[in-house]
């Protein structure tokens, strides 16, 4: 014996947590699972279908793989467009920010209320926003000669849904880059200031690497968040014109519901899953791995 | 070359308009010559950080001029001042090298990339840390971060003058000798103003050549460490420097003689025309007060302390505790024995200020 108390008694406080996470989460995971490789007729009753679903879903010739992969590549660039607008924009709004003061808290309190807003109400809000005759956003741009149409032009859509998401999410980037800017300590600002520094490499060399553990957690929260977009652009435009806006779960949601095919939607979803894991693990990896170089 | 000259500067905080003003600095008029090492010394709250921060430029004072030669930079701001600055905690460039950190005042100034290279070499040589040059900042010891940001302030060779804001406070005790005997050196080798801010009487007394003892807002005595130790201008002095601190007891003084209760003793010198209002003081080191079996003065023994290298007796002088050193001679010590006082060593102090006598 190493002298330690073995006590069974920790198992009382884990076993509830451990019912919870099952109901909550392992047993509906399985269940897609268990859709995924079966197929089915209606009237509950289901068949077996091996992995014909994902082979037909990753297949670029097949009808399913040219639909799957155009919403993953729409889903990415929607992605990535949305989350570089929202973290430049939310690192330069933070700097802006006043420090101290009364000036605070109301600036806060402003940048954060669209993120009290829930999904569909952003959707609803951007709908009549961006319509053109009645939306202010919409006859705008109409008004001024532009070609601006939600239900008409992809590009009007594009530009609205990103805008939207940037309107919507940029708040998060500010209030966690404010945060990290917040935790520089005076002495930093001063040191640089006698050392001639200019205010690039102030933001270059003081700031910037500061920031780079709250952008970590900021691009990795948004990008999950962004790669899952649903409500939104199902409210703004329904995921037209054509296809231009069907980003993965809107499909996700036309197959497995509006087609009843369950067993595509679930292999579908699994994959989907899958892809934000790999993109997180491998995104947050290589960020850590970078930050251990740094330090050797 | 510079001169720090301060023409009755001042701070006090905005106050409510007919209050007493409550000056965090009180008015303080003195020059700093080149190449000398000063330390601002004192306990919290004494005035010494916003005096630094007044050098640095980070508060405006808000009386009097600030004169580096003849320039007034009273209200300039920090990066025009010249200054250098070392901070309580490491503050160095993560992202870059060593050498890049210590480059990065010089690259700023648009200095030869030659020129740049050999003050670098030079200022890592200084202070051991050539070996660490490749290296990226953010990976090293806090020690060594503090090395940086030290090298950093050295590096810029026409300064008109190098701030130490308490730098060695996250110093390893066992480095601390080390870094501030190198300062030292350092300090010696460049040839340059340098202010140190400290609440460490050890740090300041080996650092500095000129001591600037702060308390209340004031700058109690301007001094060399000797002049500190053996001639202390205010009572506040003789407690704050030296360890323990200075024995002060009410007397009563007439010519060369006091008389602490009902002893009377003699002094180095005369004193013929103390007011006769205000309280009157003696005061000895402990350094200069030996128990002794006779002679001198009796006294009751309260406790014994034995440092090792030497043993301080707490005793009670009429009923006012003083400190005496025991000679090692002295074996057996009972609770009653005696004090001798070195007679030029006892001084007199008139309300806490220290009143000079007639040589006899």
């Amino acid at each position: 014996m190493n002298g330690k108390t073995w006590n069974n008694r920790a198992w009382f406080f884990v076993l509830p947590v451990l019912c919870f996470v099952l109901f909550s989460a392992v047993l509906p995971v399985m269940t897609v699972v268990n859709y995924s490789v079966q197929d089915t007729m209606g009237a509950n009753s289901f068949f077996w279908n091996g992995d014909a679903w994902f082979r037909d879903l990753l297949d670029p010739n097949s009808d399913a793989g040219v639909r799957f992969s155009g919403a993953l590549v729409r889903t990415f660039a929607f992605s990535i467009t949305a989350v570089s607008l929202e973290v430049v924009l939310g690192i330069a709004i933070a700097l802006c920010l006043p420090r101290k003061g009364w000036s605070v808290g109301a600036s806060l309190i402003v940048i954060a209320l669209p993120m009290l807003i829930p999904w569909n109400v952003v959707g609803t809000i951007w709908q009549i926003f961006s319509r053109s005759d009645i939306g202010l956003f919409g006859a705008a741009l109409t008004g001024m000669g532009l070609n601006y149409n939600v239900t008409q032009e992809p590009v009007s859509a594009w530009v609205t849904i990103v805008v939207l998401d940037v309107w919507h999410w940029t708040p998060l980037v500010i209030l966690l880059s404010y945060a990290g800017l917040q935790a520089i300590p005076d002495a930093y600002y001063q040191a640089a200031r006698i050392d001639g520094a200019s205010r690039w490499s102030v933001f270059k060399n003081v700031e910037l690497p500061k920031l780079h553990k709250v952008l970590v957690i900021a691009i990795l929260l948004r990008f999950m968040q962004s790669f899952m977009i649903y409500a939104e652009p199902v409210v703004v435009t329904g995921g037209g014109p054509g296809n231009a806006t069907t980003f993965l779960s809107i499909d996700l949601v036309k197959i497995a519901i509006g087609e009843v095919d369950v067993g595509r939607g679930a292999a579908m979803s699994l994959i989907y899953y899958l892809i934000i894991l790999t993109v997180c693990y491998v995104f947050y990896t290589i960020m850590t791995q970078l930050e251990r170089r740094r330090d050797g | 070359m510079t001169r720090i000259t301060f023409d009755n500067v001042a701070h006090a905080y905005p106050s409510a308009p007919g209050a007493k003003v409550d000056y965090a600095l009180k008015p303080f008029r003195h020059v700093w010559e080149h190449g000398l090492a000063y330390a601002l010394l004192g306990p919290s709250g004494c005035g010494k950080t916003t005096l630094l921060n007044i050098i640095s430029g980070l508060i405006i004072p808000s009386e009097g001029r600030l004169m580096f030669d003849d320039r007034d930079v009273t209200r300039l701001p920090t990066e025009q001042r010249n200054i250098a600055q070392v901070f309580q905690f490491p503050v160095v460039y993560d992202t870059m090298t060593v050498a890049e950190n210590l480059a990065f005042p010089l690259r700023n100034r648009k200095m030869p990339k030659a020129a740049i290279a050999s003050r670098v070499t030079e200022i890592a040589a200084l202070l051991e840390l050539t070996a660490d040059l490749k290296r990226r900042a953010r990976g090293l010891t806090a020690d060594a971060k503090q090395k940086i940001s030290l090298g950093r302030g050295l590096v810029r060779a026409d300064v008109s003058a190098v701030l130490f804001d308490e730098p060695l406070t996250v110093i390893d005790p066992a480095l601390k000798w080390e870094l501030r005997s190198k300062l030292k050196a350092v300090h010696r080798a460049l040839d340059l103003l340098m202010i140190y801010v400290t609440h460490d009487q050890t740090e300041a007394l080996t650092f500095a050549d000129r001591v600037v003892v702060m308390n209340e807002g004031r700058a109690v005595q301007i001094g060399t460490p000797e002049e500190l130790f053996e001639r202390p201008d205010h009572t506040f002095v003789g407690y704050f420097i030296g360890s323990p601190g200075m024995n002060f007891f009410p007397a009563k003084v007439s010519g060369a003689r006091a008389v602490i209760g009902e002893h009377e003793v003699a002094l180095g010198a005369a004193y013929p025309d103390l007011p006769v209002d205000g309280m009157l003081q003696v005061g000895i080191r402990p350094d200069f007060v030996t128990l002794a079996q006779s002679g001198g003065v009796p006294v009751q023994v309260k406790k014994i302390d034995d440092l090792g290298r030497k043993r301080l007796a707490h005793v009670s002088l009429g009923g006012v505790p003083m400190v005496a050193m025991v000679p090692d001679s002295m074996q057996s010590i009972g609770p009653e024995s005696r004090v001798l006082m070195a007679p030029e060593r006892l001084l007199v102090y008139h309300n806490d200020v220290r009143v000079e006598g007639m040589a006899l």
